[in-house]
């Protein structure tokens, strides 16, 4: 079978965030990029089916500048077996990139699309959903665990939800998000970064897709949460049942 | 489509993004899985094995091995790179790669085909693993005074003699073995060779592991020969009296792990004392704001940069084929002189912290001496580095 993992390049969680001036980007300088972590997830569980089941293809999809080659040749690296990097340099909204998969499939033909729940940096979580809508496929998203059938017809999706897990058998093809449980991405070995080096990665202009990626929405402005302010401290349990009661009035 | 086997052949920022690559392999791997048990190895004297084995997955027993022989062929300067990540974590790490991949350098620019196609792809999957027996007891840095002889019976050599301070001595399966084939030439070095001895074969002895005062967790031992037995066709490039070129070669390769070992160290070092002086107040402000750590940390910073970049000048010139014997001896001394000042420096600026080993700074400044005396002492250093200036610069 073949999936299609879709990843997209982020700033590194552990960098510090800094605002551009006029508010409504960050300042890329000095930024590390990395692959989302929930879709280093997903690349995880796709090459953990791949070794289940002999045959598997494992293709990654990137849209953005070239850059995204860094991600891309990472996930390489891991394991999976090709890329294809659609190149612009324009901001893509989720319904943009959901087209864009759309697209990618008419060509690919992937059974199953693995990608994360969300992308850390705008946490928009609806790129998956849109993606399938899109193509009319079911989808289970927040996945902590996948177990394809043996037929390869289907799957089991354990699935994160408040207060407990539900679990949904589907039939593929079929779209599924990663969550953060699901498992604990490898990192790539040095021989397979050098392997990686010599994986097709395909560079495709998003113009030749002629797919409708203009925006919807603007960034008006981007705001740092507010400075954390120490705690404080209480004399008794008496004292912060009454506190949390009177003044943070959450009980 | 970039497609090449290995960094010789490759472009310059095909390379550079080969080796961000391989360093966020190996900051990954350090972060998680070798800074959270260095500490409980390192106070337990214990082998590391599961990490000895990580490391074997990950590749990095093929670091800079060729890829015609199944390595990695990463040039020097990511291989310091490499030797610096892990050293941030734990030196003793680097210990287990460095007489192995030396061993292995040797073996590619001096061995016979024959011998390189028998042990550069096993060295490189780290299925063998080299250790170096160079210095004897009475011979360290004036090692063409070495007494251990091999003596030439038929198609093989009879070896007799011991070694110390011998690095990998247990977990290696072959050495790289210097002896005498003629212990009256004149001068001594010419009667040295080298050979490739595997250690699966009787007559050699690895004795007592020897209790250092760092550089824990990997075995430091005597290694004792006796009517040891080596083919051959194990004598490195085949002729006699070339091993103590053969092994200075490798050493230059040593002195730049070395000196990236330092730079590793010092740099561990340093991220601790800056953590520290931000959270720690005194006289009601964080210390970093007292001018007399603000002085230390600044001059820690500047010397770690200065001993980095000697570090991947010397590795630079090795990638371009250049001779560095002059520019690896200047990174090994001042980036070991550095790990010891700025190790000590960490201590100073964690007070008691600094010196109980609940904390990693102690364990820094117990393994900082190993690149002052390992490799060559500093001392040694200094007239290798003199005796070549003086040469370079004579009237």
């Amino acid at each position: 079978m073949k999936i299609l993992v879709c990843v997209k390049r982020v700033p590194d969680p552990e960098t510090v965030i800094k605002l551009t001036p006029e508010g409504a980007s960050i300042v890329t300088d000095n930024v590390k990029w990395v692959i989302n972590p929930f879709d280093e997830i997903a690349i995880e569980e796709a090459l953990r089916i791949k070794e289940k089941a002999a045959g598997t293809e494992v293709v990654l999809l990137s849209i953005g500048q070239k850059t995204a080659q860094e991600q891309l040749r990472t996930g390489l690296a891991m394991g999976a077996d090709r890329a294809i990097l659609v190149l612009t340099d324009q901001v893509v909204e989720p319904l943009a990139v959901a087209r864009v998969i759309e697209k990618l499939v008419g060509t690919e033909k992937p059974e199953l699309i693995l990608m994360g729940k969300q992308a850390i940096d705008d946490d928009s979580n609806c790129a998956g959903q849109m993606v399938a809508e899109l193509l009319g496929w079911p989808q289970a998203t927040f996945a902590s665990k996948v177990v394809l059938g043996g037929d390869q017809k289907g799957a089991q999706v354990t699935r994160e939800v408040d207060g407990g897990l539900e679990t949904l058998a589907i039939p593929l093809p079929a779209v599924v998000t990663a969550d953060l449980r699901l498992n604990e991405p490898r990192y790539a070995s040095l021989p397979g970064i050098m392997k990686a080096r010599k994986k097709e990665l395909k560079e495709i202009p998003l113009a030749e897709l002629g797919v409708d990626v203009a925006p919807r929405t603007r960034i008006v402005k981007l705001e740092t949460p507010p400075k954390r302010t120490g705690g404080r401290k209480v004399g008794s349990v008496q004292e912060l049942v009454q506190v949390l009661h009177d003044e943070a009035k959450v009980i | 489509m970039v497609n090449f086997d290995d960094m010789a052949g490759a472009a310059v920022e095909d390379r550079h993004a080969v080796t961000a690559q391989v360093l966020d392999t190996v900051r990954r791997f350090v972060a998680r899985e070798v800074i959270p048990v260095a500490s409980k190895y390192e106070h337990a004297d214990e082998y590391p094995q599961p990490l000895v084995d990580r490391m074997r997955e990950l590749g990095l027993f093929g670091a800079t091995i060729p890829a015609e022989y199944g390595g990695l062929g990463l040039d020097y300067t990511t291989y310091a790179m490499i030797v610096e990540e892990l050293c941030r974590g734990w030196m003793s790490l680097s210990g287990v790669l460095n007489t192995h991949l030396m061993f292995a350098y040797v073996l590619q620019m001096h061995g016979t085909a024959e011998q390189k196609a028998r042990y550069l792809p096993a060295l490189a999957r780290g299925e063998h693993r080299a250790a170096l027996c160079l210095t004897e007891p009475h011979a360290g840095s004036d090692a063409q005074r070495i007494r251990t002889t091999a003596v030439r019976r038929g198609d093989h050599y009879v070896v007799n003699g011991s070694k110390m301070f011998i690095t990998n001595a247990r977990t290696a399966t072959i050495y790289s073995l210097v002896a005498k084939t003629d212990p009256s030439a004149d001068p001594p070095y010419k009667g040295i060779s080298l050979f490739a001895a595997e250690k699966d074969a009787p007559g050699v002895t690895v004795g007592r592991q020897l209790d250092k005062l760092g550089y824990k967790g990997i075995e430091t031992c005597e290694v004792s020969f006796e009517d040891f037995r080596v083919p051959a066709a194990n004598l490195i490039g085949g002729a006699e009296g070339r091993g103590f070129t053969q092994v200075m070669s490798g050493l230059e390769v040593g002195r730049i792990n070395i000196a990236a070992r330092a730079v590793g160290v010092a740099q561990a070092a340093f991220e601790d004392a800056i953590r520290y002086a931000q959270e720690r107040r005194t006289f009601g402000k964080p210390i970093c704001e007292h001018q007399a750590i603000q002085l230390k940390l600044a001059d820690m910073a500047t010397k770690i940069e200065a001993a980095r970049l000697l570090t991947r000048q010397a590795a630079g010139m090795k990638d371009r084929g250049e001779r560095v014997d002059l520019q690896a001896g200047m990174a090994k001394l001042f980036a070991s002189e550095t790990c010891q000042e700025v190790s000590l420096e960490a201590m100073r600026i964690l007070g008691g912290y600094g010196y109980v080993k609940e904390f990693a700074v102690e364990r820094y400044y117990r393994d900082a001496p190993l690149m002052i005396i390992g490799e060559g002492t500093n001392e040694i250093q200094r007239l290798v580095i003199a005796r070549s200036l003086v040469q370079r610069y004579k009237i």
